[in-house]
């Protein structure tokens, strides 16, 4: 890429790829609560309201349902609506309107429309916000024919990926690790896309592959830097997309360290590490395993307020360091 | 002192409280509206010491509307509550030394660390629970009220929400419901003229959130939240109705929060203006107050005496919290299902 890079926070670079595509296409608005002169909740709308005005960063009521179907009327009849939600849990309020409506219109309607509808979702833990304000809900929607369901670890990514995803003609839903909004990366100046559907391989190795997603490939990556001193070779693969998932990039890079470890922050079973293994237990991947897969994933229970609890909850660099160990050692 | 002016109004003339009550209730209510005003202050005084970590919603400037509602409910009678439901928690008869200790996440508190501020709740005392989603306890305090109504038994369920509550779905599901099956339910919307930043007029087509009611055929009333009779005065017309079986009711408390929605409010959407205004001109505190000492219930000691009270109850009840044990990590994924015994 010959745009001049920057330092910008994840959420800055997020409202930057917003400001682009409302400058580009008159189409594209935003929707969701206290967006406007609040900023959002995570402040990543910021101050786009005193750029782009009250009709395209629309404050709604506390209306998710509503909002959303609105969202998705507008986005097949021509326009290009970005829909935040507070935070991904109340995802659960507008369900029907995701799934019933978004993700099968085009399907219903035998293609005669499509529903280019973005939705973000700010999601995770480690914020103590508790039960209904912290859960990872990225695999019910990666559940859905119909939709496509990313989620950008870094903010290059963050910002490339809500790109394409308003220049795709489909429903695209966004999962952003709140934790994820004030770290820092390179981010190009400009318009560019960063493809949905292809992972990226951010280390690598020989000795075993972690497949993360989300703020997970940054513990991944801590992780792998320690174990590279203890003479243990990771290769970590950042999933970025889980529907449609990359499994091709997954799948070579098991053959290639013949290990597999999964760590994502949503509960460990029926998710995407499930998903993950499920694709090299069905290919050629297989008969490389030297070890049994092993999967990472949040504990079998609401998040806790209490921190401790919290921490406890979802994977942590030492849980992976452990993991790791044991899986080259043969200890599994 | 103040006996001067209690014979200027008497009898009819006097509000509903004063003869409704005995002084000694209406010093108690001054009490429980300090507790609650001083445990949102000790609160916020704990987060800012780190003490407390995630984020919180106090109820600072609403005390009225909390204990005014809950003043003719008994221990048996239930509630659903909010975001910002320290202050129902509280009138309905919870102790703050248990809700310090949540708020500490410790196994000493109303949910043994686990749920926090946003999830207080005392069943014991009645209250069902905060709610982390906005209108999530309306359907929850229709169906706890189906339960009464099939039991036979005398109880009624108050649902406390907040404006902007009015327009989620769940609402409009919620009074359809109890209004068809008659439900003991008393619906309480604690209008403080903002969800998060949002105005009431922007957010909600109508101009009171009780002119919803007509749409759901049951009474809808409108009471200054800030003038502890006013509400309490609603409150006992609605809990007789639900009581008689004739339905629920609609009651919109108007009201306002003095501080920003939670830990993270920059305040841009309104004035300083409106705030401090509110603040020094309808502090409920102060109205009720002023009121007491006007009609010689109490007087200036009297209000020392209960302040001083409350200031070492607090006091207590945080260091309890304090030195409370946490839980363990190896019971991370106790509660989750039913224990089989
Ligand atoms: C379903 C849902 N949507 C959004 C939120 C985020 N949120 C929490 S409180 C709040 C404002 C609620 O306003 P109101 O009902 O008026 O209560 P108040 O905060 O004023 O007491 C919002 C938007 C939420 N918790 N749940
Ligand atoms: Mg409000």
């Amino acid at each position: 890429m010959d745009q001049p890079v920057r330092e910008l926070s994840y959420a800055q670079a997020i409202q930057e790829a917003m400001a682009i595509a409302m400058e580009q296409d008159e189409r594209v608005f935003l929707m969701g609560e206290d967006i406007g002169v609040y900023g959002g909740a995570f402040q990543v709308t910021g101050d786009l309201v005193e750029r782009f005005g009250a009709d395209r960063v629309i404050d709604t009521p506390i209306s998710e349902l509503g909002g959303a179907g609105v969202a998705v009327g507008a986005a097949v009849t021509g326009l290009r609506p970005i829909f935040e939600f507070q935070f991904s849990d109340f995802a659960t309020l507008a369900m029907e309107q995701i799934v019933n409506q978004a993700a099968k219109m085009r399907y219903m309607l035998g293609g005669a429309v499509s529903v280019p509808v973005v939705m973000r979702f700010p999601a995770g833990s480690g914020t103590g916000a508790a039960a209904q304000h912290s859960q990872s809900l990225e695999a019910w929607l990666g559940h859905v024919p119909g939709l496509k369901v990313i989620q950008p670890a870094t903010p290059h990514d963050a910002k490339g990926m809500l790109l394409a995803a308003v220049a795709d003609p489909d429903p695209v839903m966004i999962f952003e690790h709140k934790l994820l909004y004030k770290m820092k990366g390179p981010v190009p100046e400009g318009y560019y896309t960063v493809p949905i559907g292809k992972a990226e391989i951010r280390r690598e190795g020989r000795d075993l592959t972690i497949v993360a997603t989300s703020i997970m490939v940054h513990k991944a990556l801590e992780a792998a830097k320690t174990l590279e001193a203890e003479g243990i070779d990771v290769e970590v693969v950042d999933l970025r997309t889980i529907r449609p998932m990359d499994t091709q990039t997954v799948i070579d890079s098991v053959k290639k360290t013949s290990r597999l470890l999964c760590v994502y922050e949503g509960v460990k079973t029926l998710g995407v590490g499930a998903e993950v293994s499920a694709a090299i237990a069905e290919s050629d991947a297989f008969d490389f395993l030297d070890a049994p897969i092993v999967r990472l994933g949040g504990a079998e229970t609401p998040i806790p307020y209490n921190p401790e609890l919290e921490k406890a909850t979802v994977p942590q660099v030492p849980d992976i360091l452990k993991a790791a160990r044991d899986l080259v050692s043969g200890r599994r | 002192m103040a006996q001067a002016t209690a014979g200027k109004a008497t009898g009819a003339n006097l509000p509903f409280i004063y003869r409704e009550y005995s002084p000694e209730q209406l010093k108690q209510a001054l009490h429980k509206m300090y507790l609650i005003r001083r445990f949102e202050e000790g609160a916020e005084d704990s987060y800012t010491r780190g003490l407390i970590h995630g984020t919180m919603h106090l109820s600072i400037g609403q005390e009225a509307s909390a204990m005014g509602i809950c003043m003719p409910l008994t221990l048996d009678d239930q509630i659903t509550s909010t975001h910002r439901g320290h202050g129902h928690c509280i009138a309905k008869g919870a102790e703050v030394a248990k809700m310090f200790a949540e708020f500490f996440g410790k196994t000493t508190g109303y949910c043994r660390g686990r749920g926090g501020s946003m999830h207080i709740a005392d069943v014991t005392t009645g209250n069902l629970g905060a709610n982390g989603i906005v209108g999530g306890g309306l359907p929850i305090a229709v169906g706890a009220a189906l339960t009464a109504k099939r039991t036979k038994s005398e109880r009624v369920v108050v649902s406390f929400f907040g404006d902007g509550a009015n327009n989620e779905g769940a609402f409009h599901e919620a009074l359809n419901m109890a209004s068809i099956w008659k439900l003991p339910v008393i619906f309480v919307c604690e209008n403080n003229g903002y969800g998060m930043s949002t105005s009431t007029a922007r957010s909600t087509a109508v101009a009171n959130i009780a002119d919803r009611a007509a749409a759901y055929a049951m009474p809808g009333v409108i009471v200054d939240g800030n003038n502890l009779s006013e509400v309490a005065e609603a409150s006992h017309e609605a809990v007789k109705r639900a009581r008689a079986g004739e339905g629920p009711t609609l009651i919109e408390s108007k009201t306002y929060r003095h501080r920003g929605h939670s830990k993270s409010d920059r305040n841009r959407y309104r004035t300083k203006e409106e705030i401090e205004d509110w603040m020094t001109n309808r502090d409920p505190i102060t109205l009720y107050e002023t009121q007491l000492q006007e009609f010689g219930v109490i007087d200036q000691a009297g209000i020392e005496g209960i302040r001083e009270a409350v200031r070492q109850e607090i006091a207590d009840a945080i260091e309890f919290a304090k030195a409370s044990p946490s839980p363990e990590i190896a019971n991370l994924e106790r509660y989750v299902y039913t224990e089989s015994l």
